[in-house]
Formats: structure tokens, C-alpha cells, sequence
């Protein structure tokens, strides 16, 4: 039969292509998660009113943010397949789960990058932290793999949350845990390509490394982790 | 399969055997005799004084902890890989993870009661007790993961899988925070590192505890997993009835 | 083992909702290219037979097979040629009828042309297609869901009460389309409340009752 022949990769091709189109429809993202990690990134501020401290906290404070919007992009990806019943859909159709955890987590990753560049511009107005061409390079390259983490994390929880209805509040708690490796290891990287609390350039490179090991190992745990905990 | 019909009930099939109740003994006198040897047959250490003797709960409640993980991690991959998919491997799990769950919240207690005497702080950001309480925290997301409904089975896959990448999760957190600490040294409190030299009745005490404790957690895995068995046989129990109720709905 | 030409073949099928059996016991065997209708009451168990033959249900005890296939062993492999509408319609809703044909048509590799046929065949003309589908009325809906079972191009069509919020025209749109699949070699079972349109459309009539299935003839 044709169905058989769809590769596990064009089912994920449509399925972030298909995300991807409904954030950009809907504007759900740009008008309400958005402006939540904004005024996350200006409570900070207030919390923590002190010179000098904003400056060297800043990059945990972006960081922060970032994973406090992941939860709710997470929860916000699965409601849309959950608001029409489109996950059964999906489910009776017999398409590759593999492919639907990628495609998920590909659209999850995209929509972190942008929620990670606003972030950032916005420290560097908010807490007066400074990028040099070089930082700029090192924190791109931070956030891609730190998202290629929270993204396939976020799928596989958030799939298992929309799988077990009603039990979405679970997500943070599994994900939050999982996903310390990264706060720590992008935090640190972000120092460096901030430049404060004395880290350099070249201090912010191994930690890398630990991002992409992170990314690699969860990416495919998640890979094959995901059919068994969506399905019935 | 061994349904019980129609409905079990806890006294007709009590979760003692012989075998079980024997070690219970064996543990209860095991641990008044751990107590003794903490509380008054040991002697104080140079440094730390009575507080030491915190170690030989601490210590076994911590080595208990990481071994209730061990075993729930290999009897999940005994459910996920064996041929019989066998519920008593998911059963076994899902008991070491609460018995696990505790001894690591009485560690951190412990660690904590210890740290506030010895480094005048209840917690440092070590690596060690850092993991371990992402471990607790891991494995309450775990717990809660058994809890979500559906059929046995269902229950059994996804915990499985749950238990599985917390493996590959706390090498990762140990990892991230032993370099993260390694960056940021604080040099403002007094840190002793928390090594005694011990005498040989320390040290037994010490290993003893652990033994004890071992044998704690064997008797209270064996006890949980037999009580779930029942739950589910209960379950199963109840299928036939309300199959049966279903059957006079035709009628 | 199931003979090929057998589309469903249920036997002793429970299946549990929570601790409830929502199906007890129920054995059923559809031959390829009827259409049969199920009746009953809310709570008989309709739904989740339905369910059941799209393997999104567990089974919890005895034997089920969808087109040969177990559904306890080679579920995915039956999934690829069953066809479900349910009481939802599956839709994005922030996507319009055509971006939701669209996806589908890429999940499971139909052709633009295709996509052509079938909207034009649930009468969905350019403007619906390019209408949000949060902003079409309940029939409009259910029309793009249907558009979308015919491009799957299933041989096993699952139908929980399709007439439900459709205006007559609608309603005689998914008898035909139900007749030409079926003559075309599908199996349609269909659940509904609406005995009379339904049952000229069934060749065969079965109730569910109880979670068990009584057989009400053939036409």
C-alpha cells in the first residue's frame, strides 16, 4: 500500500511544517507566551533590584525564562492536536510515532530559538549585558543544542501528559528535573558569551559539548521512548 | 495467570510466608542492635563528636536509596526485554521505587541534619547531594508516572520506559554539577570534608548498618510487591464481576 | 486465523475503560463490502467498538483482527488501511480545510489531485476550502473530516454517527459516499441513532447491548 512508503521523515516534515503553520495563524505564541516571558524577564528585575547582580545573573535569568515558556509551548503543541481530537486521527491513521516525535520536536525547537533570541535582545536592554560578535556565535550554537534537549524532553512529556488525559500538570515535574543538565550547561555557556562573572570566550566551549551530549542521548532515548508512552 | 476470584481478600492471603517473616525477625533485631552500636557502643570521632554517629543511618539510608534505583531500573528492563512481559518485574519496580523513595528523602534529612552541624549550613550545593536530590525528585515524577491509569500493562510500559531514562538522566545531572561546582569553588564557609578516621567498631558499625539496612529494604520490596500483586489481582477480580453485571444488562 | 475475506473478526472481545468493560464479550464477523449499521443505547458500548476495530483501545481479553491483521500483535500494520470519524472531527482548527487536506494528504502521500477529487466530492467548494476551520459550521466540518477519510483511502471505514449535525443534503452526500466505497470493495461499519436513513443505507443491522453485540438481520 502507498501508506507504507511514507518515509518516518516526511511524516515529521508534516507535522512541523503543519506545527509551525498554526503558531504562525494563530499568533498564540507571539501574542501570550511571549509577553509572559517578557514580564518573567522584568519580575526578575524587580525581585533582584541590586547594581551589578542583574548583570551577572542575567544569563540564568534568559535561561530561566526559557524553560518556564517551554512548558507552556510544550503544553500549547499538544493542546492543538488534543482540541479536535487530531492525536486519534493521527493514532488510527497507524503514521510512524517516530515521526510525529520528531516533527513535534522540531517545531518545539524552532519556536525555542525565537523565544531565545527575543530573550536575549531583551537582556541586553533589561540587564545592560553585553555580546561581542564572537559571543553572538557561541550562544547561537548554545541554543540550538540546548534546544535540540528541551525540544525532544518537551515532545516525549508532553506526548506522555496528552496521551494520559487530564494529566498534563505532570509535565513540569518530569520535565524540569530532566532537562537541569541543560539550565546548567547553557547557563554557563551564556556567561561567556556575556562575558561576566569573569568567564571568557574560550571557557564557554566545553560546556558545548555537553549540550550536544545531552541532545544526541535524549534525542534518540526519546526517539524510541515515545511510541511506547502515547500508545494505548 | 493466577486470578483470584472473585474478590481476594488481604486476610485470606496475607503477604508473610515463613521466609518473609523470618526476615523480618532477622531485621528487627538487626536494627536494635544497630541502634545500640550507634548510640553507645561506638565512641565519638576526634572531629566531629556524637554527630558521627548520624553516619550510620545516613550512610545505609543512602546506599539503600541508589540501590532501589539499580533495581528498578534492571527489573524495568526485565519487564521491557523478557519474553513474558512478566507484571511481577513491573510490581518489583514500582515497590523498590517507593521504598526508594523514602530511604532518599530520610538521606537527604539525615545529610542535611549532619551538614547543618558540621558545616554550619543544612545544604551545599555538592554534587553528590545535588544528584541526589534530583534522583528524589526523578523518581516522585516516576511514582507519579505508575499512577496515571490504564491497564496494567499500559502502566508497566510507560513507567518502564520512565525508570529507563532516569538512567540515562542522573549520569548526566552528577556530571553537569560536578562541572558546574568546579567552576565556582566558595571559599567563605569552613568546608571539612566530612571523612572520619574510623576504628574497627566504626567500621563495623558502619558496614552493619548497611546490612541491616539491605535486608530492610528486601523484606519492605517483597512485602509492597506482594500487596500490589493483590491490588491488581483485586482489579482482575472486579473484571469478572462487572463483566457479569454487563451480561444482565442483555437480559 | 482469519479467512481474508473477512474484514472484522471479534471474539470474546473486552475491552476496559478504567475498570469498566465497556465491550464484554463481543464477537462479531463483518465480511469485506458490507455496510453494517450498529444501534443501541448510550453506554452499550458503540463507541469503543468502533475504537476497538481502530486500535485505540487496548483489548483486554480474547481475540480481535482487523483485515487479517491481530490487532494484539500487528496493530499498526491494521491502522494503515482503517479510516475513523469519530464524534470529533480530527481538524486543526486554525488551519483552513485545504492546509488540513494538505497535511494529509503528505502524511500519507495522496496527490494534489486527490485532494482536488475528494473536496469536490464532499462538496467543498473554493471558498470552504480556504476557510478557517474554526469558523465553519458543524457540517462544513464534518464534510473536510470525510474529504480526508476518502484520501487515506481505507477499506475498513469506521462512521460514529456521521449524520450528526449535517443538513439533508449533507446527510445524502455521506450515503452516497458510503455506498460507492463500499461497492468499491470497503466495509463500512456505521453507528448511529438515525435507524431509518441509516437502515437503508445497512445490509446488515447489528445492536450492541450491554457491550455485547445481537445480530437484527440483513436486508
Amino acid at each position: 500500500m502507498t501508506q507504507n512508503s511514507i518515509s518516518t521523515m516526511s511524516v515529521a516534515r508534516a507535522i512541523a511544517t503543519k506545527d509551525l503553520r498554526i503558531e504562525w495563524r494563530s499568533k498564540v505564541l507571539v501574542n501570550q507566551v511571549l509577553p509572559f516571558a517578557g514580564i518573567v524577564m522584568v519580575l526578575f528585575a524587580f525581585a533582584l533590584d541590586n547594581d551589578g547582580i542583574l548583570q551577572r545573573v542575567a544569563p540564568g535569568l534568559v535561561w530561566l525564562a526559557v524553560l518556564f515558556s517551554s512548558l507552556i509551548i510544550v503544553q500549547r503543541t499538544f493542546a492543538i492536536e488534543s482540541a479536535d481530537n487530531a492525536l486519534d486521527a493521527i493514532k488510527v491513521a497507524g503514521v510512524s510515532s517516530t515521526g510525529v516525535f520528531l516533527g513535534k520536536s522540531a517545531a518545539l525547537a524552532v519556536q525555542l530559538l525565537f523565544f531565545e533570541c527575543v530573550l536575549v535582545m531583551l537582556s541586553l536592554v533589561l540587564y545592560q549585558v553585553k555580546l561581542s560578535w564572537g559571543g553572538a556565535v557561541l550562544l547561537v550554537t548554545v541554543s540550538v543544542l540546548a534546544n535540540v534537549g528541551i525540544a525532544t524532553m518537551g515532545a516525549l512529556y508532553g506526548g506522555l501528559g496528552a496521551a494520559a488525559k487530564g494529566r498534563e500538570t505532570l509535565l513540569p515535574l518530569l520535565l524540569l528535573p530532566a532537562v537541569a543538565p541543560v539550565l546548567i550547561a547553557a547557563t554557563r555557556a551564556t556567561e561567556s558569551a556575556f562575558g561576566v562573572s569573569g568567564a571568557t570566550l574560550g571557557e564557554g566551549w566545553p560546556w558545548v559539548a555537553l549540550l550536544a551530549v545531552f541532545g544526541a542521548l535524549f534525542g534518540f532515548g526519546g526517539t524510541l521512548a515515545f511510541g511506547v508512552l502515547t500508545e494505548e | 495467570m493466577n486470578r483470584l476470584h472473585p474478590f481476594p481478600s488481604p486476610l485470606d492471603t496475607p503477604t508473610g510466608t515463613r521466609a518473609s517473616r523470618g526476615l523480618g525477625i532477622v531485621v528487627l533485631f538487626g536494627t536494635v542492635m544497630l541502634a545500640l552500636l550507634g548510640l553507645f557502643f561506638t565512641g565519638e570521632d576526634v572531629v566531629q563528636g556524637s554527630t558521627v554517629r548520624l553516619m550510620y543511618i545516613h550512610v545505609p539510608t543512602a546506599w539503600v536509596a541508589y540501590l532501589a534505583f539499580i533495581v528498578t531500573a534492571i527489573t524495568s528492563a526485565m519487564y521491557m526485554w523478557g519474553k513474558q512481559h512478566s507484571l511481577t518485574f513491573d510490581r518489583i519496580a514500582g515497590a523498590s521505587a517507593e521504598v526508594g523513595v523514602i530511604f532518599m528523602g530520610l538521606c537527604l534529612v539525615t545529610g542535611s541534619l549532619w551538614g547543618r552541624i558540621t558545616w554550619g549550613t543544612y545544604w551545599q550545593w555538592d554534587p553528590r547531594l545535588t544528584t541526589t536530590a534530583f534522583l528524589f525528585v526523578t523518581y516522585v515524577g516516576y511514582l507519579a508516572v505508575r499512577d496515571l491509569g490504564g491497564s496494567h500493562h499500559q502502566r508497566a510500559k510507560r513507567s518502564g520506559v520512565i525508570a529507563l531514562l532516569a538512567v540515562l538522566e542522573i549520569p548526566l545531572v552528577h556530571f553537569s554539577v560536578v562541572l558546574w561546582r568546579s567552576l565556582h569553588q566558595e571559599a567563605s564557609v569552613l568546608q571539612p570534608s566530612g571523612d572520619v578516621t574510623m576504628d574497627g567498631l566504626m567500621l563495623f558499625s558502619l558496614l552493619f548498618g548497611v546490612v541491616v539496612f539491605t535486608l530492610l529494604f528486601t523484606w519492605m520490596v517483597l512485602h509492597r510487591q506482594r500487596v500490589l500483586a493483590l491490588a491488581d489481582a483485586i482489579d482482575d477480580g472486579g473484571l469478572e464481576a462487572a463483566l457479569q453485571e454487563r451480561r444482565n444488562e442483555v437480559n | 486465523m482469519s479467512s481474508t475475506d473477512e474484514a472484522v473478526r471479534l471474539h470474546n472481545a473486552v475491552v476496559l475503560l478504567g475498570s469498566f468493560p465497556a465491550l464484554a464479550e463481543a464477537s462479531l464477523v463483518v465480511k469485506k463490502g458490507e455496510i453494517v449499521l450498529i444501534s443501541g443505547a448510550n453506554g452499550a458500548g458503540k463507541t469503543t467498538l468502533l475504537r476497538l476495530c481502530a486500535g485505540l483501545v487496548p483489548l483486554a481479553r480474547g481475540e480481535a483482527s482487523v483485515l487479517g491483521f491481530n490487532l494484539a500483535t500487528q496493530r499498526k500494520e491494521a491502522q494503515a488501511h482503517v479510516g475513523m470519524l469519530g464524534h470529533a472531527n480530527g481538524l486543526y482548527l486554525d488551519l483552513t480545510a485545504q492546509e488540513n487536506l494538505q497535511f494529509w494528504s503528505a502524511v500519507v502521500g495522496a496527490s494534489s489531485r486527490e485532494i482536488a477529487l475528494s473536496a469536490q466530492r464532499m462538496g467543498l467548494n473554493e471558498r470552504l476550502l480556504n476557510t478557517p476551520v474554526a469558523k465553519m459550521s458543524a457540517g462544513q466540518r464534518r464534510r473536510t473530516a470525510l474529504a480526508i477519510l476518502v484520501i487515506r483511502r481505507a477499506s475498513l471505514w469506521l462512521l460514529d454517527e456521521p449524520h450528526a449535525g449535517l443538513d439533508a443534503s449533507g446527510r445524502d452526500e455521506i450515503d452516497n459516499m458510503l455506498r460507492e466505497a463500499a461497492s468499491a470493495g470497503a466495509t463500512v461499519i456505521v453507528a448511529s441513532h438515525e435507524l431509518e436513513r441509516a437502515g437503508a443505507l445497512a445490509t446488515r443491522r447489528i445492536e450492541v447491548v450491554g457491550g455485547a453485540i445481537v445480530e437484527r438481520g440483513t436486508q
